[in-house]
């Protein structure tokens, strides 16, 4: 071997029968392969958590009374336990969120994918992930301490735990999801399309209206499903400023209370453990898992079903 | 039996999932000599190339089933770990791929120190007598820590050489070493081919003729998968056995 | 094209530019808004200071360090864990049925409202393992939150590495684990890193995991050890946006500001780390 001399010696000390893997590498290859299961571990986890819980739950108030009830006062003297005042509450501060995201967020989109260049581009589409960046509970003080008392301004009734404020906040706060997401889908579309557009007169917006847009469609619709699902699982923002009152209503002028926002306020408070109440939050937080894993799954769902028929 | 780096070739069939790509090839290579390996692309060189080190069998899909035996052993019996087959038959690729975040030296000693038999007092001989059997050490000699991308890439194919040669192995493959580098660093490496058949044996994979002509002592003829002549490199670029390798050698089909 | 655009155009280009600039105004404007405020009340004596029923007096000093713990317990665990599980799924894995399993399933973790994270906390790490309401528990349950963000970060790391260098290594003959070492990890380290901060600064602002698993919002004392109650500074920032005194809202803002500079700092840092190491393996 070059190890000793210039001449190439004979060989006879490297076999090949044998094995290279020393007993060390057999076993750092199990505590990899260990790791690699974690996270179905970590899915278990919640489950079972969950479940098991939720399950005590059940036994104690009827299925009956939490979806058939329409009050939720779990912590007061009389209590309900009808789980639909809190997906209502959730519900509506999604869509208001929605509301603001989904359209600035596809423009935002539009325009970073159709109109701006390189450079413009790789300025903006960062400042725009900032919006990201920030803590929920930075989004929450400025929806309590700006943005509701700037709104009451315009609107008088406008009381100081509200859904629109909240709303609001979170829509700004997910643009960067619908935007990321729809502006890959958008670029994604072949520059062929365009042309073939362009080449028979259509000017810029209706070629985007009309040809882009309907070829981006199933990448934006999975984008604005996360964005959803990360609107219904937001905790902060609502927990602070939509209020505890959990009301069985639609009007965005008053306080509502999330399923998230009620989980954070019973785990403030002194609830026993083993109790109904405190057993109350897993109920809920199954309810929470539940929706957001449905949004998830379809968005999820349409994406794969987009990649196999681009032929990954 | 003697270990001089003879390769002897059974029945080996190869392919990819449902795809043959070897149809039963059975040769014998000349140790301590040139071999090279020519025909039209797909005709699946490159496959009975990486066979031959058990590299095939690092896709996924891949499959095989035959022998080849390297100084009479089988390299596919059940008991040969392919890991130690690599460190007697080396391998350089068709474009060169020195490690990017090492130097020069570091690369030349790479294969050492990832297997864990490098002895740190021979590290200087060891770097250069390999860079020296590559025909590269007077043109690094000087730069020894730069990073071994900073060079030329007829340089760092032949960087790639000495980093295989660092391990003394008994055989050399080599993939098209030369395609992706302009003539003349083509040139120093056949000069080089010729210098290191003295002490290794060279399986060449070319899908340039002349350059089989050029660098080979034997030449094998490949075509759909099958061989279809192996002779002298002489004997099968003058009068060759089969009518198809004369047809390919004259350049009727390519 | 004919030379003059139609005025739809241009409206309709203004108010795609406008969807960009809007949110980003707004975001402006909370942030001035904010360290207008803080600047009333963040001074040296805030940071040093401990809660207290005086808003005048009360300082974000046990915040700040119970923030600190966290994030580096935090770090300790997702990290390894994190780095060894994408290590294995991309060099090990493969394109089996379990493969696909377990990619799916981190996909939807990283979509589980981190909420809920702070009920496996509770019930797993507070209750089951019995760690109570330590930083122990606050650091596993944050884990486990950035966990998968931390696999995917990584993976994607992996898979930037050219396969010919593998390739180049395997003909050495070394083995897979010679190969990930020597060769397949440096190359991926920048990569990984980058994608392991930014992950460990998302959990440095996550609030509503550590209010389930019980983050105490007034402790008069430094926590020592892994195993004491702790604050962190989210928790701290939450505690005083819900009293109705003015005065506490102002010490808001100026935690605020303290979480978002150290977020600027720990962001910043990961972005010149990879500036730096892609730097040194280009030359």
């Amino acid at each position: 071997m070059p190890q000793s001399s210039v001449d190439k010696p004979t060989m006879g000390s490297k076999p090949i029968v044998g094995t290279s893997k020393g007993y060390g590498e057999r076993i750092v290859e199990k505590l990899l392969a260990g790791c690699g299961s974690l996270s179905v571990l970590i899915t278990i986890g919640i489950v079972a958590t969950l479940v098991v819980e939720t399950y005590h739950f059940f036994s104690e108030v009827g299925f009956g009374e939490f979806f058939g009830d329409t009050q939720w006062t779990p912590l007061f003297a009389n209590k309900h336990f009808g789980i639909w005042p809190l997906i209502c509450g959730t519900l509506i501060t999604a869509f208001i969120a929605m509301c603001v995201a989904v359209p600035l967020g596809l423009l935002a989109a539009i325009y970073l994918s159709e109109f701006a260049s390189e450079r413009v581009r790789s300025v903006l589409k960062p400042a725009l992930e900032l919006l990201a960046g920030v803590p929920t509970i930075v989004y929450g003080y400025f929806a309590l301490i700006v943005v509701t008392p700037a709104l009451q301004q315009l609107w008088p009734e406008l009381q100081g735990f509200n859904a629109l404020s909240p709303g609001l906040v979170m829509g700004i706060m997910i643009i960067p999801m619908v935007s990321s997401l729809s502006e890959d889908a958008l670029y994604a579309v072949p520059r062929s399309l365009r042309e073939a557009a362009w080449g028979m007169g259509a000017g810029r917006a209706s070629t985007i209206r009309r040809v882009v847009l309907p070829a981006a469609f199933s990448g934006i619709v999975a984008s604005v499903l996360l964005a959803l699902a990360r609107a219904i699982g937001e905790t902060m923002i609502v927990a602070i400023a939509a209020g505890q009152q959990a009301n069985f209503s639609i009007d965005p002028t008053e306080s509502v209370q999330t399923m998230t926002a009620f989980i954070v306020q019973v785990s403030m408070g002194d609830t026993p453990s083993g109790t109904t109440e405190y057993r109350t939050i897993f109920a809920v937080a199954s309810t929470l898992f539940v929706f957001t894993f449905i949004v998830n799954g379809i968005s999820q769902h349409i994406v794969h079903k987009q990649r196999r028929m681009q032929g990954h | 039996m003697s270990e001089t780096g003879q390769i002897e070739i059974k029945d080996l069939v190869a392919g990819f999932g449902s795809t043959e790509v070897v149809h039963s090839i059975s040769a014998t290579f000349k140790p301590r000599a040139v071999t090279a390996i020519i025909g039209p692309s797909g005709c699946g060189k490159s496959t009975l190339l990486r066979c031959i080190n058990r590299m095939h069998e690092t896709v996924s899909i891949a499959y095989s089933t035959g022998q080849v035996l390297l100084d009479g052993q089988n390299v596919y019996a059940k008991d040969v770990d392919a890991v130690l087959l690599r460190r007697r038959v080396g391998m350089v690729f068709q474009k060169p791929n020195p490690f990017p975040n090492m130097s020069i030296q570091d690369n030349v000693l790479s294969g050492l120190r990832l297997t864990g038999t490098l002895k740190s007092k021979n590290a200087k001989e060891i770097v250069e007598q390999s860079l020296t059997q590559a025909a590269l050490w007077d043109e690094v000699k000087d730069r020894l820590k730069a990073p071994g991308i900073s060079l030329s890439g007829g340089q760092q194919q032949r960087l790639c050489i000495a980093r295989s040669l660092a391990v003394s192995p008994e055989v050399i493959l080599m993939d098209e070493p030369c395609s992706a580098l302009d003539p003349i660093a083509t040139a120093r490496i056949e000069d080089l081919i010729r210098d290191l058949k003295q002490r290794y044996t060279i399986v060449l994979v070319t899908h340039n003729m002349q350059q089989a002509a050029r660098a080979s002592d034997q030449t094998a003829f490949l075509l759909m998968g099958e061989l279809v002549e192996l002779s002298d490199t002489s004997q099968l670029f003058t009068q060759p056995r089969d009518s198809r390798t004369e047809d390919y050698i004259t350049g009727k089909f390519g | 094209m004919s030379g003059k655009r139609p005025i739809g155009e241009l409206l309709f280009r203004g108010a795609c530019l406008s969807a960009v600039v809007i949110p980003l105004a707004v975001l402006g404007y909370l942030i001035a808004d904010v360290v207008a405020d803080a600047f009333l009340r963040l001074d040296w004596s805030f940071i040093e200071s401990y809660p207290s029923r005086k808003a005048e007096k009360a300082g974000i000093l046990p915040a700040l360090v119970g923030s600190a713990y966290l994030i580096v317990v935090t770090a300790a665990l997702a990290v390894p864990l994190g780095v060894a599980s994408a290590i294995y799924l991309e060099e090990y894995g493969g394109k089996s049925w379990w493969s696909r399993v377990v990619e799916v399933n981190i996909a939807n973790l990283a979509g589980v409202p981190s909420i809920i994270y702070g009920l496996l906390g509770l019930g797993v790490f507070v209750r089951l393992f019995g760690m109570d309401r330590s930083i122990l528990a606050g650091a596993c349950t944050l884990g486990v939150l950035i966990l998968p963000i931390v696999i995917m970060a990584s993976r994607e790391a992996l898979r930037n590495v050219p396969n010919n260098v593998r390739e180049a290594s395997y003909g050495l003959g070394a083995t897979k684990l010679q190969t990930i070492r020597g060769v397949v990890l440096p190359l991926a380290l920048p990569g990984m890193l980058t994608g392991s901060i930014l992950a460990v600064s998302r959990a440095i602002g996550e609030t509503a995991p550590l209010v389930v698993v019980g983050a105490a919002t007034y402790i008069s004392f430094l926590p020592e050890g892994l195993t004491d109650d702790f604050s962190a500074l989210p928790i701290q920032i939450f505690d005083w946006v819900s009293r109705p005194q003015e005065a506490f809202l102002l010490n808001a803002a100026a935690g605020i500001v303290v979480l978002m500079s150290v977020l600027l700092v720990v962001n910043g840092f990961a972005l010149w780390l990879r500036a730096r190491l892609q730097k040194r393996l280009r030359r």
